[in-house]
């Protein structure tokens, strides 16, 4: 109500006053300033994790007879495994892929699901039958499930995981940008829009995708620790990431014939996995809270 | 006149925001008699619902009552326990809200859920229970009452919804009936079934109604006395005639002139320029000094208090109650 | 009438789907694959088995006649034969689906016994520290790879506590000194209902484990989801009106708000058992559990094509099964739902 607000345009005023709002849930809420903490920890791992790690080239895969199943100590924090390379290097060079796949898998999926979504809810008629039935029929698998036939239908390994993946998660973006569609069709700036005869895929592109951005947001970080969980899944079982990878899952996988007697083996891989997507999970619902415009009055 | 049935005594709510604290409610006082008819006016956001959820001592998280008293026939309802509160609520003083619709509970049959309510303040079986909810429909003048008694609220329309309402408020006898807009998601020609059906039952069961509203016509048609609410404030009140014949605040003046009446065609209805501040707590003066048309310097910075302009009819205004005074 | 009309519309729909379920396994066995006869018999075929294939599965012929041969078989029961095995799918199936629904069965029960409770209490004391705490508990939950909660698991209990077994369904002994008599080949029926309780008591301390493993995911799922559900249902007209009524506080919670918040909650419950279901595969691998998934991955990493698309389809089959049961029981409780 002061004159120095009222000199912004609304959009301003609305964006600054977000951040302030995200500034504060963050800060506020421990669980929140954890996650923001985690990530960005995992971000830099990701990025210079080979400056980062002490024995970088063991984190790559070399060997070292020498060093075989140490239990953790000063040089080796979290232990070495069976062919004595650090585990804690493994799991700061294993940062990069982890993030890159699950990077690249939720970016197919929303780039399908999304745009499969928004054509489904704008068109409308049997456009969006045809493609809400196909949706409908993936959904009823459960996505896991689906990814594993069609690993053993392309052969296992990362890249097709990957694929599998992506492949059964689309649909989850189509029904929630779908149900956006449907409610912004009946909009004023969206009928204005067609009024004046913008073509569809215009519309589609400027007024329908750019308002399902914070949902979509939303979504997605919690899925990129979803398919962390999943790829890691794949990986355990033998169908993803193979040997001599650093994959979180793998080493899990490879730790297990010894976690009676190393048990760190398989232990602090596990629990990189589960710290990670703990924290997607929880910075998911802290983005919800600062998009929801219910929170604004 | 003796102890009114209510009295409402500088009632205050605070609500929390992300803001800081905003009134609602900032020092509103009526009194109701029994049997009476009373309104209470006012726009969207004045605080009236507000008000009347505070009479049940319904004010949940992040609202709550920061001052003021409530008294039912004597009884001071702000030092009862909360299962004192729960026995008057729906016993002595029951409630009717806009949406029908929704005020239902969707998934338990309209007897079920009136059947409930008197065992709840009743010491009765559930088959005289039954009887007596079998009779309330009837009284509200439900065509084929044994089965609704078994419907769904879903399978009624808005009206019958209203007045299984209306039944369920009536079903343990209550002294004091408050109807929070109780026609506003209704239909004209039902609305008017609805406000005789409320007169009528108020007549014969000699219930006092509040009746909560932002339609003046309602009011006229229905009550004997009006309280005019501005911005969580009392700006008028006294009885319905002297009210209507003799508008006093500019407030009300401004709702009259809204008021689209026969032998008016062709003249345009009067709009009250600007909006209700958004919080009106923090105003030192009148609330509605920036919308008044002719505010005097001490509008902005003292508060006016209700002042008799005629018997039973206070004003809370400097501009009426100096007027042609020097 | 109208819910009549729900259920034929909604069995339609299974159908439907479960149609589509064909088409995709189809797909993934006969389009995808280079050499679908090949993939059929495995490793090293010699010619004349891959031309009797061939043969048999229509391989020559157009695609819309071989899915129709494939839809045929399907429905004779014959679902090709495990390549590692050499038995019939169906059969193979058959023989280990108990072991896993077993699992399933408690682990499900007890998630939707400690879930839904945690997700009530939290949204009827919301903000509270017990409110903070199933929160929290309920997002660990549903980031803990099943796989890697099941080792620690056992190596807490069993390996530091000396508590509870590591691996398998029962004791190896047990087969000598206490026999279980399959009758349900639910174990835990089958030795309750022939009184043999030394097995009994065995069968039991070798499913907590991976019930509980099982179970974290579902519990964190739907502890969130009915904290949710809860807190709407409590936030609506008709919760306001049963407390200007003067209804107990329990009442309106656990009466009036619970029985509207039950559907929202069953499709959840309906949704974490898919999760459930993919979770069983990594948990019968930790706790070398003798059932489905077991089997699953070991068809998986020996590329058993037949054995691979049986099971998913089954899998799936199961699982439209389960929304559909979700659906009706919904319609039945929901008054409204059948008008939608």
């Amino acid at each position: 109500m002061s004159t120095r607000e009222s000199a912004r345009s609304p959009e301003e005023l609305q964006t600054q006053r977000r951040w302030r709002h995200a500034a504060h849930v963050i800060t506020r809420d421990p669980l929140a300033l954890f996650s923001v903490l985690v990530i960005t920890g995992f971000l830099v791992l990701a990025i210079a994790g080979p400056w980062i790690a002490p024995y970088p080239e063991q984190g790559f895969g070399k060997t070292n007879v020498a060093t075989r199943m140490l239990p953790p100590s000063r040089e080796h924090p979290l232990g070495t495994d069976r062919l004595g390379r650090d585990i804690l290097s493994r799991i700061i060079i294993g940062a990069r892929p982890a993030l890159s796949t699950s990077l690249i898998v939720v970016g197919l999926a929303v780039a399908i699901g999304s745009l499969l979504g928004a054509v489904a809810g704008y068109v409308g008629g049997w456009v969006d039958d045809l493609i809400m039935r196909i949706t409908d029929l993936f959904l009823a698998f459960p996505s896991l499930l689906l990814a594993m036939a069609i690993v053993a239908a392309i052969g296992p390994g990362l890249t097709n995981a990957m694929l599998a993946i992506a492949i059964s998660w689309w649909p989850w973006y189509t029904r929630l940008v779908r149900g956006i569609a449907l409610s912004l069709r009946e909009r004023h700036f969206v009928e204005a829009a067609r009024a004046v005869g913008v073509p569809s895929l215009g519309i589609i592109f400027r007024h329908i995708l750019p308002n399902c951005l914070s949902p979509i947001l939303v979504q997605a970080t919690i899925d990129i620790g979803t398919v962390i969980l999943a790829s890691g899944g794949l990986a355990f079982i033998g169908l993803g990431a193979q040997p001599p990878a650093p994959d979180w899952g793998l080493m899990v996988s490879e730790g297990r014939a010894f976690l009676l007697t190393q048990w760190w083996y398989s232990t602090f891989p596990g629990l990189a996995i589960f710290v990670t997507v703990l924290a997607f999970n929880l910075l998911g619902d802290t983005l919800r809270d600062i998009f929801d415009p219910r929170q604004y009055r | 006149m003796g102890e009114p049935l209510l009295r409402v005594e500088n009632l205050c709510v605070e609500f929390r925001t992300r803001r800081g604290i905003v009134r609602a409610v900032d020092g509103v006082s009526f009194e109701i008699q029994h049997r009476e008819s009373f309104g209470l006016v006012g726009e969207t956001g004045c605080g009236k619902t507000v008000t009347g959820l505070s009479i049940l001592r319904l004010i949940s998280r992040p609202g709550r009552i920061a001052g003021g008293h409530i008294w039912l026939e004597g009884e001071d309802l702000g030092s009862k326990s909360e299962e004192e509160m729960q026995s008057i609520r729906g016993g002595r003083i029951a409630m009717i809200f806009q949406d029908p619709a929704s005020s239902l509970n969707p998934v338990f049959t309209v007897g079920s859920q009136i059947v409930r309510v008197i065992r709840r303040h009743q010491p009765v079986s559930r088959a005289e229970a039954q009887a007596r909810a079998l009779e309330v429909l009837e009284a509200v003048g439900l065509p084929d009452a044994p089965r609704v008694l078994g419907c769904y609220p879903h399978e009624l329309s808005g009206g019958m919804q209203q007045r299984v309402m209306i039944a369920m408020a009536l079903s343990c006898r209550p002294s004091l009936l408050i109807a929070d807009e109780p026609t506003t998601a209704l239909d004209v020609t039902i609305e008017a079934q609805i406000l005789a059906l409320l007169r009528d039952l108020q007549q014969r069961y000699g219930i006092a109604l509040l009746l909560i509203t932002h339609d003046l016509g309602i009011i006229a048609e229905t009550c004997s006395r009006l309280a005019v609410l501005y911005a969580g404030r009392v700006a008028e009140i006294g009885p319905t005639e002297a009210i209507f014949s003799a508008p006093r605040h500019p407030y009300t003046q401004g709702l009259m002139a809204a008021i689209p009446r026969p032998g008016s065609r062709g003249r345009r209805l009067a709009a009250i320029p600007g909006t209700v501040p958004a919080n009106p707590g923090s105003i030192p003066g009148c609330a509605f000094a920036s919308r008044c048309g002719q505010p005097r310097e001490r509008c902005w910075s003292d508060r006016p208090s209700l002042t008799e302009v005629a018997p039973g009819h206070l004003v809370a205004c400097y501009v009426a109650t100096t007027e042609g005074r020097p | 009438m109208r819910k009549a009309a729900f259920v034929l519309r909604r069995l339609g729909m299974s159908l439907f789907v479960l149609l589509g379920l064909s088409l995709i396994t189809f797909t993934l066995a006969r389009v995808i694959p280079s050499d679908p006869a090949a993939a059929y018999i495995g490793p090293h075929p010699r010619p004349e088995q891959v031309e009797m294939v061939r043969e048999r599965l229509g391989l020559n012929r157009p695609l819309p006649v071989q899915y129709l041969i494939y839809m045929r078989d399907l429905l004779r029961g014959d679902w090709g034969e495990s390549i590692s095995t050499k038995r019939p799918v169906l059969r193979e199936i058959g023989d280990r689906v108990c072991a896993s629904l077993e699992l399933l069965a408690v682990g499900m029960s007890l998630a939707v016994l400690i879930g839904v409770p945690l997700g009530v209490f939290s949204a009827r004391f919301q903000g509270s520290p017990f409110d903070v705490v199933v929160r929290t508990l309920s997002i660990a939950g549903v980031s803990m790879p099943a796989f890697w909660l099941g080792l620690v698991l056992q190596l807490v209990f069993f390996r530091w506590l000396h508590l509870l077994p590591l691996t398998g369904r029962f004791a190896t002994e047990l087969r000598f000194t206490h026999p279980i008599r399959p009758l349900t080949g639910f174990f835990l029926l089958d030795t309750a209902i022939t009184g043999n309780w030394v097995a009994f008591k065995d069968v039991a301390w070798h499913i907590v484990l991976p019930a509980f493993t099982l179970a974290a995911y579902p519990i964190g799922l739907i502890a969130r989801m009915t904290r949710g559900t809860m807190l709407e249902v409590l936030a609506q007209d008709y919760i306001r009106t049963a407390r200007a009524y003067g209804i107990s506080e329990r009442f309106v919670v656990y009466g009036y708000a619970l029985k509207n918040a039950i559907g929202p909650t069953l499709t959840v419950i309906g949704l974490t058992l898919a999760y459930a279901l993919t979770g069983t595969f990594f948990i019968e691998i930790v706790f070398n559990w003798p059932g489905l998934g077991l089997f699953t991955v070991h068809s998986l990493l020996s590329v058993d094509y037949p054995a691979v698309m049986g099971i998913t389809l089954f899998a799936a089959a199961g699982y439209v099964g389960i929304n559909l049961a979700v659906d009706l029981l919904q319609a039945w409780i929901d008054p409204r739902i059948s008008l939608r």
